[in-house]
């Protein structure tokens, strides 16, 4: 496709939304500052420095990690996260072995309390169709090559549950404090089409 | 509804673009329609199955066309249409410059299946801080607890049906007719086939299904990989293979 509608600038449609809110505003149906809000609460508060905190959490306490996996939703709580489009969470841990990745090809599910919004990739058509036929290719092309002896395993969000991965700890953190490992999650790690950042490297996403 | 959102498995989307320090939202207005959406959803009602399925019920062409942020516009433009919040034409006319302010709705908009049971999840984020009158909030935005045992267990094979109803369903068409294997169980849900129509929330047991790539993809699957999909009790039959 030439045009990419969740990247390619819309003026019509900056100019409907506008006055869209503007005559709810005028009808008394809502308030601009209670969209202010939320917006806000988006953009700075919820994202994936939550994930983080419960990721490096979990590489640092064992008894957490086995909370973590045996009930996501009261582990992530304990860190004081949870709400909307996370009530019913599930932890999948990556290992030598395994190799755990997130997708909904219905709609764009996604836990929000932990990641945030979704990136527009997690988002796109592309992802949506391919990462569960071609797993190995998609994460290729993202920049994550796994050997063939790792079972990859795509984990597609169709009912309430809320799925978040625990990336591996990276080889060469052994001696880093918790919150000198939260730099090295990233939240591409935490969907799983990436690893955790290696020591000393900037991680994508 | 086999529809254009049952993108798993297609063909033909090309490359996943990935863009370095992408912002929460690109445009301004894809967060007003964010937050707008979510305040509706909270003096609205409803509930996350029908606002799911009203996306799915976009025309095709649109759905692709608009982005994820242009559907929910579409969502909530109809929606509000349809609520009476907005009249036909009213949008269009304050687009083109038609200046009077519109007056103050009388009274929220009453009644209907919309207002059946309190929103569900994203619209419980909108809640304004002073805060409206809420009926009183389920236990659980989607957990309901039901009497009968589920009917299978971690390790036991299973088919899916060919599920194929009009409506909304969460059985994705490339899951169909398929074996696998339970490999989780979960609690009891709101059933959303039902639910998003507004007949009923039926809780049913819910499992996450293993299904091996060749199962879903034949020939051209690829070696050591597998998906797994969170499956409603009815989707689900036992393996009649096994």
């Amino acid at each position: 496709m030439s045009r990419d509608p969740d990247h390619d600038a819309r003026p019509d449609l900056a100019l409907r939304v506008e006055a869209l809110e503007s005559l709810l505003a005028e009808k008394g149906f809502l308030d601009p500052a209670h969209v202010d809000a939320i917006v806000h609460r988006y953009e700075e508060d919820v994202g994936p420095l939550n994930g983080a905190r419960v990721v490096a959490r979990a590489w640092v306490d064992p008894a957490y990690r086995a909370r973590l996996l045996a009930d996501g939703t009261a582990a992530i709580a304990e860190l004081g996260f949870g709400g909307p489009q996370g009530e019913y969470m599930v932890v999948l841990e990556n290992t030598p072995k395994v190799h755990n990745v997130v997708v909904c090809t219905l709609c764009s599910c996604y836990p929000w309390p932990v990641l945030g919004l979704p990136p527009a990739w997690y988002k796109s058509p592309a992802y949506r169709s391919r990462i569960v036929r071609e797993p190995r290719a998609v994460l290729r092309e993202m920049g994550l090559e796994l050997p063939p002896e790792v079972e990859v395993r795509v984990w597609d969000s169709s009912s309430e549950v809320r799925y978040m991965v625990l990336p591996e700890r990276p080889v060469g953190s052994e001696k880093l404090a918790e919150d000198e490992l939260r730099a090295l999650v990233t939240r591409d790690a935490m969907i799983g089409v990436a690893k955790a950042a290696a020591p000393g490297a900037a991680g994508r996403g | 509804m086999n529809g254009i959102h049952d993108m798993g498995g297609m063909h033909g989307f090309g490359a996943v673009r990935l863009e370095a320090d992408e912002p929460v939202f690109h445009e301004r207005w894809e967060a007003r329609v964010f937050g707008m959406s979510a305040l509706a959803g909270f003096r609205l009602g409803g509930n996350i199955d029908a606002r799911r399925h009203a996306l799915e019920r976009l025309d095709p062409v649109s759905y692709l066309k608009d982005g994820y942020y242009g559907r929910w516009l579409a969502r909530l433009e109809q929606t509000l249409l349809e609520r009476g919040v907005l009249a036909p034409g009213e949008l269009e006319a304050r687009v083109a410059g038609g200046g009077a302010p519109a007056a103050p709705l009388p009274s929220l908009p009453q009644g209907g299946p919309l207002e059946s049971r309190p929103p569900r999840s994203e619209a419980k984020s909108a809640e304004p801080s002073e805060g409206r009158q809420l009926p009183t909030p389920p236990p659980h935005p989607f957990l309901r607890p039901v009497d009968r045992a589920s009917r299978f267990a971690v390790g036991d094979r299973v088919r899916t049906r060919n599920y194929q109803p009009p409506g909304h369903t969460r059985l994705t068409g490339y899951a169909r007719s398929r074996r696998g294997v339970v490999a989780r169980v979960y609690p009891a849900c709101v059933f959303p086939d039902t639910n998003a129509h507004f007949r009923g929330e039926q809780p049913q047991h819910v499992y996450a299904v293993r299904f091996e790539a060749r199962e879903l993809w034949g020939e051209s699957a690829e070696p050591g990989s597998c998906v797994h999909l969170d499956c409603f009790e009815p989707y689900l039959e036992p393996d009649p293979g096994a």
